[in-house]
């Protein structure tokens, strides 16, 4: 039996709504899109919408400091904007998790997003940050529990990565 | 003689008779400083870095915590780093935040090079534009005393540009580790697991 399964975004969901998440940051992306409408309407989630990425590393650092887990997803190329943020997390052991979606690794149409793309697990691991790499639906579920606890019950930073290939390919039309 | 308010009796006004609901959220640099001289407390949460990033701070926490009130308490050149976020702020708008920003028009950490709201950029227009209301102009006392009492009621989103001159008084340096900044700030708000 070969079933695709194509319902992972709402995997994710029922992921982040078993985690306890209330705050959820983002860049608006199309890889997120469906997971972005179900937070959007859960009455329990407060969906900030940002300007840019690295809003929601300080977002997350405050959520926590009142109590609250908070999610931040975001598209491979936002990455790179959050890197000195990074710093609140790292310097004093914020939990951060993040949910990011590739470009730039898998039949990419647009070569911007190669350079950023490219380079997005050393700059995980040079920041230390805990990389959770999906490129199966079967695996979604499963792979972003543990991210949860690692993030969670250690108070470290884990990125999800939800690969090109899991996504799909950007359709472009004129 | 400026005319233009000190920062460290501007601070110790806004922050005098403080209650036990009030968090605080400085930016890096001569705000993190000036709140340290007004007096440590564990509900303050100094910055040492994350430029850009005090205001956020202060959303996440007023979205966690809608019955304690939040003043992020940061310096014109940190605000413009972040000035996004005065965007993000303006649509969430949580009750029980307010954003005063020090504006000397000076970056003081680095050696009082002009910041750009020297030069015309207006914050409190940015904020007025992005829907956050009421925004405050405080040149004197006066409205810095306005300003410290409704810090004490707050019921809507607020932003204040406080004008303080461009100097310098020594520092006073509070805790600079994170973790135990962190610990101690959740265990006075009453969420340490």
């Amino acid at each position: 039996m070969n079933v695709q399964i194509t319902d992972w975004p709402d995997r994710l969901f029922a992921t982040l709504k078993r985690a306890g998440i209330r705050q959820v940051g983002y860049v608006p992306d199309a890889g997120h899109a469906r997971l972005i409408d179900r937070c959007r309407a859960d009455p329990d989630i407060r969906d900030v919408v940002l300007t840019t990425e690295e809003e929601g590393v300080a977002l997350a650092a405050g959520a926590w400091l009142g109590g609250e887990r908070a999610a931040l997803l975001m598209q491979s190329s936002g990455l790179g904007n959050c890197v000195n943020m990074f710093s609140l997390a790292r310097s004093c052991r914020f939990p951060l998790l993040m949910l990011i979606t590739m470009r730039g690794e898998w039949e990419e149409f647009n070569p911007w997003q190669v350079p950023m793309g490219s380079i997005v697990d050393p700059v995980l691991k040079l920041c230390e940050a805990e990389v959770y790499r999906v490129t199966k639906p079967e695996d979604v579920e499963s792979t972003a529990e543990r991210a949860v606890q690692h993030v969670f019950g250690d108070e470290r930073i884990g990125a999800i990565i939800l690969s090109q290939q899991l996504i799909g390919k950007k359709v472009w039309t004129k | 003689m400026s005319g233009k308010l000190e920062r460290r009796a501007a601070m110790a006004t806004l922050l005098a008779d403080r209650g036990d609901d009030l968090l605080v959220v400085p930016g890096l640099g001569s705000t993190t400083y000036d709140l340290a001289a007004a007096g440590d407390d564990d509900r303050n949460f100094y910055l040492w870095g994350a430029m850009g990033g005090a205001a956020m701070i202060g959303l996440g926490l007023a979205l966690a915590q809608p019955d304690k009130r939040v003043a992020v308490i940061t310096g014109d050149g940190e605000m413009l780093m972040g000035m996004g976020a005065l965007a993000t702020i303006g649509i969430q708008r949580p009750g029980n935040l307010a954003i005063v920003v020090f504006d000397n028009g000076v970056y003081g950490e680095t050696g009082m090079q002009p910041s750009h709201t020297q030069s015309g950029v207006d914050l409190l227009a940015v904020a007025a534009a992005c829907g956050i209301g009421p925004c405050l102009d405080v040149r004197d006392e006066a409205a810095l005393r306005d300003l410290a009492a409704r810090l004490k009621d707050l019921r809507e989103t607020l932003f204040a540009r406080v004008l303080i001159e461009a100097s310098e008084p020594p520092r006073v340096l509070p805790e600079r580790d994170g973790v135990v900044l962190k610990d101690r700030f959740r265990a006075a708000v009453g969420v340490k697991a």
